[in-house]
C-alpha cells in the first residue's frame, strides 16, 4: 500500500496548539478580548509613530480643546487637549505603552516570585511551608488596595514604588496557586520516578513539576495583568503612583479633577482606556481558563 | 460544632499576631521615624524632637517597642494621632459607621439586583439576556471605580442635577447621631427632608461601590444555579409537578446560595478597599477617606492603626463566613 493511502484514512491529529485554539475560540468574549489586547500591544509598540505630538508637549494656545466631533474641535488634536494644552490622543497612546509595561513587569515579577515561593513551600514542607503560607495569609487579610497604599506611603510615591506595592499585594494568589498545583503533582508517579532516577530537588521543582503546574498560573497571569493595571491606575489616581506629567491613565484622571465638569473628555477618555484594557485581559483570562482547565468547563 | 468553632478561632490567633507585627513593622520602615517624617520640613530644635520621640516612645529599643505595642493593642490602646493628639481609636470609631453604612448599602444593592439577574440568566441559559448579562458582568468586574464614580457625578450631579456631589447629608440638617447610620438616624428623627437628603447622598456612592460586587454576585449566582438546576432533586421536584418558579426559587436557589454566601463574605476585603476610593471621590466622611488624608498629613499612627483595625475586621468577617459556611453545609464540619 502506498504511504499516501494511509494518510487519507487517518487524518493527522490536530496539534496541541490547534486544539487549544479551538477550545479558546469557543468563547467569543475571549476572542474579542484577544483582539483588543493585540491592538493595545501594537499601539504601545508603535506609540512613537502613531502619536501626533509628544505626550508632554504643552500647546499654550490650545487649552481644553474638545474632541474633533464637538464644536470647536481641531484636526490637530483629534481627541482634544487637556488643561495645559497637551494632546489627549498622544497621551492616551503613550499611556497604553506605560500600562502594558506596568502589566508585564508587575505580573511577571509576581509570577516569578510567587511561583518560586509556592514551589519552595510545597517541596520543603514543614516549618518553611507554614512560614511562607502564614505570611501569605497575613498579606491576604489586608484589603489589597489598602496594603498597596500603605506600602507606597512608606516607600514614597512614584511609579516604581507603586508597581512594587502591587507586586507584593498580588503575590499571595500566585504563591497559593503554585503550591496547590505542585502538591497535587508531587503525589504523581512521574515525580517519584524522576526522583528515584536521581533528579535533584531544584531540577524536580523547575523542570519536572513546574511545567505541569503552568495552566492555572497562565490564567492567573492574565487576570493578574488586569489587576496590576487597575491597581497602578488607582494609586496614580490617589497621587501615589506615577507623577505628572507622566501620561499614566490614573494619574491623568487625578489631574482632571479640577475641571472635568467643563471638559468631559479629559475625564471620560483615560477612564475608558483603563476599562477596555482591564476588560481585554479579563476576557482573555476567562477564555484561557475555559480552554486550559477542562474541569471548570461546562 | 463546638470543636469546629474552637479550631477556627485558634487558627486566627497567629494571623492576628502576624498582622500586628506587620502593622508595627510598616511604621518602622518609614525613613527616620514618624516624628521626623512628620516635622521634617518645618525644622524644629533637636531638644523638641527628642522630647516628642520620648513622648511617643520612639526612643526605646525596637523589640521593646514591639512588645509594648502588642500589649497596648491587646488592651485596646491604639496610640495617638500625631496631628490631632486624639486617640486614634476614637477617631476611627467616629468615622467607622459611615464606612459600614456605605458598605452595607453597597452589598445590599449588589444582592438585590445581582441575585435575581443571575437566576434569570441561569434559567434562560444561552438567551440574549444571558449573553448580555454576562457581558455586562465582566465589564462591571473590570470597572475602575474611581473613574466610574466621577462619571456618575458628571452625569447625575453636574449634568442632570438630581443628586448631591459629596458628603452624607446636606448642611441644612443636623441629625443627632444615635446609631451612626445616617439613614436610620434620619428615619428616627422623623424629619422627612433630612431623610430625602441622606438617601440622595447615599445613592451614588452605593451604586459605585456596589458595581463590582454586583457583577461578581450575578455571575456567581448564574453558575451556581446552573450547577444546581441539573441535580436530581430538582428534576424530582419538577417531576412531582411543582411549578417552575417554585422549583427554581425554593429547591434550586436555596442550595445554590451556599457558594454565593461565601463569595459575598470574601468580597468584604475588596469592598473595604473600594470604599477607600469611593469615599475619596464623594468626600464621604468614613475611614477610607480619613486614611488617604492621613498619608498627606504624614500621620503614621493613624495609617498604622486604621490599617490594623480594618485587617482585624476582615479576620473577624472571614471567621464569621467560615462558621456560617459550616452551619449551612454540615459536610465541611469535621
Amino acid at each position: 500500500m502506498p504511504p499516501s493511502a494511509t494518510a487519507v484514512t487517518a487524518p493527522p491529529m490536530p496539534g496541541r496548539l490547534a486544539l487549544f485554539w479551538r477550545s479558546f475560540a469557543e468563547n467569543r468574549g475571549a476572542v474579542v478580548g484577544l483582539a483588543l489586547m493585540a491592538a493595545l500591544i501594537v499601539v504601545s509598540i508603535l506609540a512613537d509613530v502613531l502619536a501626533l505630538h509628544s505626550p508632554i508637549e504643552q500647546f499654550r494656545a490650545h487649552f481644553l480643546i474638545p474632541p474633533i466631533w464637538e464644536e470647536g474641535g481641531l484636526w490637530q488634536f483629534p481627541l482634544g487637549t487637556d488643561d495645559v494644552g497637551r494632546d489627549m490622543l498622544s497621551r492616551l497612546i503613550y499611556g497604553a505603552r506605560l500600562s502594558i509595561i506596568i502589566g508585564f513587569s508587575v505580573a511577571g515579577l509576581a509570577l516569578i516570585t510567587g511561583t518560586t515561593l509556592g514551589l519552595t513551600a510545597a517541596f520543603a514542607g514543614g516549618v518553611v511551608d507554614i512560614f511562607i503560607m502564614r505570611l501569605m495569609d497575613i498579606l491576604l487579610v489586608f484589603p489589597s488596595l489598602l496594603l498597596a497604599i500603605v506600602i507606597v506611603a512608606i516607600l514614597g510615591p512614584g511609579l516604581f514604588n507603586a508597581m512594587l506595592a502591587v507586586v507584593v499585594v498580588t503575590l499571595p494568589g500566585y504563591t497559593r496557586l503554585a503550591r496547590a498545583s505542585a502538591l497535587a503533582e508531587l503525589a504523581r508517579d512521574y515525580v517519584t520516578a524522576s526522583r528515584s532516577a536521581g533528579a535533584r530537588t531544584f531540577r524536580l521543582m523547575f523542570d519536572t513539576v513546574l511545567p505541569n503546574c503552568l495552566a492555572p498560573l497562565i490564567v492567573q497571569v492574565s487576570l493578574g495583568f488586569a489587576v496590576a493595571i487597575l491597581d497602578a491606575a488607582a494609586l496614580g489616581f490617589l497621587g501615589l503612583g506615577a507623577q505628572p506629567p507622566t501620561p499614566e491613565w490614573g494619574t491623568m484622571l487625578s489631574g482632571a479633577l479640577q475641571f472635568y465638569q467643563r471638559a468631559w473628555w479629559v475625564l471620560a477618555l483615560p477612564g475608558l482606556a483603563i476599562l477596555f484594557t482591564v476588560l481585554a485581559f479579563n476576557l482573555v483570562g476567562d477564555g484561557l481558563r475555559d480552554a486550559l482547565d477542562p474541569k471548570l468547563k461546562r | 460544632m463546638f470543636r469546629f468553632l474552637l479550631s477556627r478561632i485558634s487558627l486566627i490567633i497567629p494571623t492576628f499576631i502576624g498582622v500586628t507585627f506587620l502593622a508595627f513593622l510598616l511604621i518602622h520602615l518609614v525613613p527616620g521615624d514618624p516624628i521626623e517624617a512628620r516635622v521634617g520640613e518645618h525644622g524644629i530644635s533637636q531638644e523638641r524632637l527628642d522630647e516628642l520621640r520620648h513622648e511617643f516612645g520612639y526612643d526605646q529599643p525596637l523589640w521593646k517597642q514591639f512588645f509594648d505595642y502588642e500589649f497596648q493593642v491587646l488592651k485596646g490602646d491604639f496610640g495617638v494621632s500625631v496631628v490631632t493628639r486624639e486617640p486614634v481609636i476614637k477617631e476611627f470609631a467616629a468615622l467607622f459607621p459611615a464606612t459600614i453604612e456605605l458598605s452595607i448599602a453597597a452589598i445590599l444593592f449588589a444582592m438585590v439586583i445581582g441575585l435575581p439577574l443571575g437566576v434569570i440568566a441561569a434559567v434562560k441559559r444561552g438567551s440574549a439576556f444571558d449573553y448580555g448579562l454576562m457581558g455586562m458582568s465582566v465589564t462591571g468586574a473590570s470597572m475602575p471605580i474611581f473613574w466610574w464614580g466621577l462619571m456618575m457625578i458628571l452625569i447625575f450631579s453636574v449634568t442632570l442635577g438630581i443628586t448631591p456631589v459629596s458628603g452624607r447629608i446636606s448642611d441644612a440638617f443636623f441629625i443627632e447621631p444615635w446609631s451612626g447610620f445616617m439613614t436610620i438616624d434620619c428615619a428616627w428623627s422623623e424629619d422627612e427632608g433630612a431623610c430625602t437628603s441622606a438617601w440622595s447622598h447615599l445613592v451614588l456612592p452605593m451604586i459605585v461601590l456596589g458595581t463590582i460586587p454586583l457583577a461578581i454576585i450575578a455571575r456567581m449566582t448564574r453558575s451556581s444555579m446552573l450547577e444546581v438546576l441539573n441535580e436530581d432533586y430538582v428534576r424530582t421536584a419538577r417531576a412531582k409537578g411543582l411549578s417552575g418558579n417554585r422549583v427554581v426559587i425554593v429547591h434550586a436557589l436555596r442550595n445554590a446560595l451556599i457558594p454565593i454566601v461565601t463569595v459575598i463574605g470574601l468580597s468584604v476585603s475588596g469592598l473595604l478597599g473600594g470604599a477607600i476610593l469611593t469615599e475619596t471621590i464623594f468626600s464621604w466622611p468614613g475611614v477610607g477617606h480619613w486614611l488617604v488624608e492621613s498619608i498627606a498629613r504624614r500621620d503614621y499612627p493613624v495609617l498604622q492603626t486604621g490599617t490594623l483595625l480594618i485587617a482585624v475586621l476582615v479576620i473577624l468577617v472571614n471567621l464569621g463566613v467560615d462558621l456560617l459556611y459550616g452551619f449551612l453545609n454540615p459536610r465541611i464540619r469535621r
